[in-house]
């Protein structure tokens, strides 16, 4: 029975995400075709063609659809990755993460201008400022959910209710401007790496999370607190710690993203900085094929889910629907997405697969 | 039963004041203490944009003891806040009320009372639902001649083909309905090629992915009309990754909105053509009336539209009409 599961798509929990992606671009390379071979327009540039271009820092850059998916999705990617962490161990989700991060870049912001110069190392203070007060905030929602059990989506509304105001208290009103070749190297390309910035931080903070899971029991004890709360603490694990643990850890993920979101135009605007990414984010990890009310969990899904979904909106980008629309088509392939993965379909397509797959060994065996 | 007692109190102090005030001479305003003349300011917050920080700076510069007055100021977003800190600058006696209202209704009783204590009432930068009659002079903006004046501006260039990348403001607010007419009517008169129209919402992030979709996708264009500071500095961005250039002597014509500081300095430095401002310096105007400088022939003025060209702005602009930073 257990081998039968499995062989429904073959991927188990990734099966979602990567059939998604694979639609998207089956979808593209059709649109592709139409243009090229029917349709013959002779100015088309197909939707995956990345070419080397020189930008205006005179340095040798990719460009194109991909480029911007995988750019444009890191800051997402790198939420996604958290909140996977959170759901996990809490069964809820963060929705105070865009607020939050609009507090943390605010603070990166603060700290860089306070520097009467900016040079590498002003910057990385600057984010570690940034992570401590993402941290902070983190552990005030972890404390919330973990301690005083209130249901994590009403624990951070509060943030996600205030968060910007204080953003707006760091900084004033108008949208303070930074500026200096270490920023535009962290938010666009480093002189002489072709490929944007975010999507090797994206990378980094990949193989960290990897790292952490094969070095400490982490992933286990999470699984286990959002499995069964009762029975992980019976067996001697801190349930309190963990979901606190994962709320702080949320929140480096709030900082890296939030200072990332700055860099790339070297701009803080407290409203509109991250704004609507819980949403995504949350997206994102259900169309990884995680479990919303918690439990085992997979990061590569997520982050995968991420990509899902700026693919979904460069796609709709590329073909000019108007990005009032946008969010309506993407809620529809949302839905679609989120029911072919629920449960119920999943157990009646694995009955239906069962039962064509046993049909076929019965005449297979009729035959012989 | 409490309301009805501190009407009357209020019914009664505004009483005596006028009595004093008639009593006085009531000359022409320069009564109170020291010559002053005291003008009471209601305004929505400064933490509401950088165009709200301006305009309480600009008030609260112009209406300063050096310029002869005596500046009493109340901030809210509420409407009903608002009306309150009305009524204690009546009864408190102000020679001048000015009002950006939070919302444009529920003002009647107020500036009633207001005229009924000879206190002169100045509308600045929003109307409010009332008759003429009840206020001296509103300043406000006209949101559509600011996008004519930028797109008049545009056509003064003589691009021979215009192909415009139009990113749109939060849809449905007063500048993006204001600054998307006079393009949209050249959109549908056939003298400009509208490469693509999408909201960002106000959106740095989001203008930057649109540019980005637009140039991915090989469409010619020479024109990006960001209608603020925030997206065409997103879609600047697009364009240097791209290696596109832009601004005096590029390929890509860039117009922004709002006149931030930083944005100017853009404009100063040749990264960008145009920038224009829906103007929150109207201080200086009702001061002017209120001193006798300049005499109106309408009740509703509406305030000049200050657009930037690259090739004419100079420091001192900058200095005077920047907002924020």
């Amino acid at each position: 029975m257990k081998n039968k599961k499995k062989s429904f798509g073959g991927l188990g929990q990734l099966t979602i995400p990567v059939i998604a992606l694979c639609l998207l671009v089956i979808f593209n390379l059709v649109r592709d075709m139409l243009f090229i071979y029917y349709f013959k327009d002779p100015n088309y540039v197909s939707f995956f063609s990345i070419e080397l271009t020189k930008n205006n820092l005179d340095n040798m850059v990719f460009a194109g659809n991909l480029i911007s998916i995988i750019n444009g999705a890191s800051e997402l990617a790198i939420l996604a990755m958290g909140m996977t962490l959170v759901t996990a161990a809490c069964g809820g989700q963060d929705i105070s993460v865009g607020a939050a991060a609009a507090i943390a870049g605010s603070v990166f912001v603060k700290i860089i201008k306070m520097s009467p110069w900016v040079n590498g190392i002003v910057v990385l203070f600057a984010f570690v400022c940034a992570c401590i007060v993402a941290m902070i905030f983190g552990s005030f929602n972890g404390t919330l959910v973990a301690i005083f059990k209130i249901q994590p989506m009403i624990a951070t509304l509060i943030l996600y209710t205030c968060g910007r105001s204080i953003a707006y208290w760091i900084n004033g009103g108008a949208t303070p401007t930074v500026s200096s070749p270490v920023i535009s190297a962290i938010g666009s390309f480093i002189p002489g790496i072709p490929i944007p910035t975010p999507v090797l931080i994206v990378i980094a903070m990949a193989i960290v999370f990897k790292l952490l899971f094969k070095f400490t029991a982490l992933e286990l004890f999470t699984q286990s607190v959002g499995i069964n709360q009762s029975a992980a603490r019976l067996n001697g694990i801190n349930s309190t710690f963990i979901k606190l643990l994962s709320f702080i850890i949320l929140g480096v993920c709030v900082a890296v993203s939030g200072c990332i979101g700055v860099s790339r135009l070297g701009l803080i605007n407290h409203e509109t900085l991250l704004l609507d990414i819980e949403m995504d984010t949350i997206l994102a990890v259900a169309i990884g094929g995680n479990n919303l009310g918690g439990g085992k969990f997979k990061i590569s899904g997520s982050i995968l889910g991420a990509y899902v979904i700026q693919m979904l909106t460069i796609t709709l980008y590329s073909m000019k629907v108007s990005s009032t629309d946008v969010k309506a088509y993407k809620a529809i392939v949302i839905i679609l997405l989120v029911v072919i993965g629920s449960p119920v379909v999943k157990e009646k397509f694995g009955k239906l697969m069962s039962k064509l797959l046993g049909n076929r060994s019965k005449t297979a065996v009729k035959g012989a | 039963m409490k309301r009805f007692k501190a009407m009357v109190m209020a019914g009664v102090l505004a009483l005596t004041l006028v009595l004093s005030a008639c009593g006085a001479g009531g000359g022409s305003g320069s009564g109170g203490s020291g010559g002053l003349i005291k003008v009471g300011v209601i305004n929505n917050p400064p933490s509401e944009s950088g165009y709200r920080e301006a305009n309480v700076k600009d008030m609260e510069s112009v209406f300063s003891q050096a310029n002869g007055y005596e500046l009493k100021t109340f901030y809210s977003l509420k409407n009903d806040e608002q009306l309150q800190a009305a009524q204690g600058f009546i009864t408190e006696g102000v020679d001048y009320l000015l009002i950006s209202a939070a919302e444009t209704t529920g003002w009647d009783e107020v500036l009633t009372k207001a005229k009924e204590a000879g206190i002169k009432v100045f509308l600045f930068d929003r109307m409010i639902d009332v008759d003429q009659s009840l206020y001296e002079a509103a300043v406000v903006s006209d949101m559509a001649k600011e996008g004519e004046t930028a797109v008049n501006w545009l056509l003064s260039q003589n691009l021979g083909t215009y192909n415009v990348i139009h990113i749109q403001g939060a849809m449905g607010s007063d500048a993006q309905i204001g600054r998307t007419g006079a393009l949209q009517a050249q959109f549908d008169a056939g003298k400009m090629n509208m490469v693509v129209q999408q909201t960002a919402t106000w959106d740095e992030a989001e203008a930057k992915k649109i540019v980005e979709s637009v140039i991915n996708s090989g469409a010619d264009f020479n024109v990006i009309y960001a209608e603020n500071d925030g997206m065409a500095k997103g879609a600047v961005a697009a364009l240097d990754e791209a290696g596109i250039t832009h601004g005096v002597n590029g390929k890509v014509v860039v117009m922004g909105f709002d006149c931030n500081r930083w944005a100017l300095r853009e404009l100063l430095a040749g990264n960008w053509n145009y920038d224009g401002q829906c103007s929150p310096f109207q201080a200086q105007i009702i001061s002017d009336i209120i001193q006798g400088k300049t005499t109106i022939s309408s009740k509703i003025i509406i305030n000049e539209e200050k657009g930037f060209d690259a090739a004419t702005l100079t420091q001192a602009d900058i200095d005077t009409y920047g907002l924020g930073e």
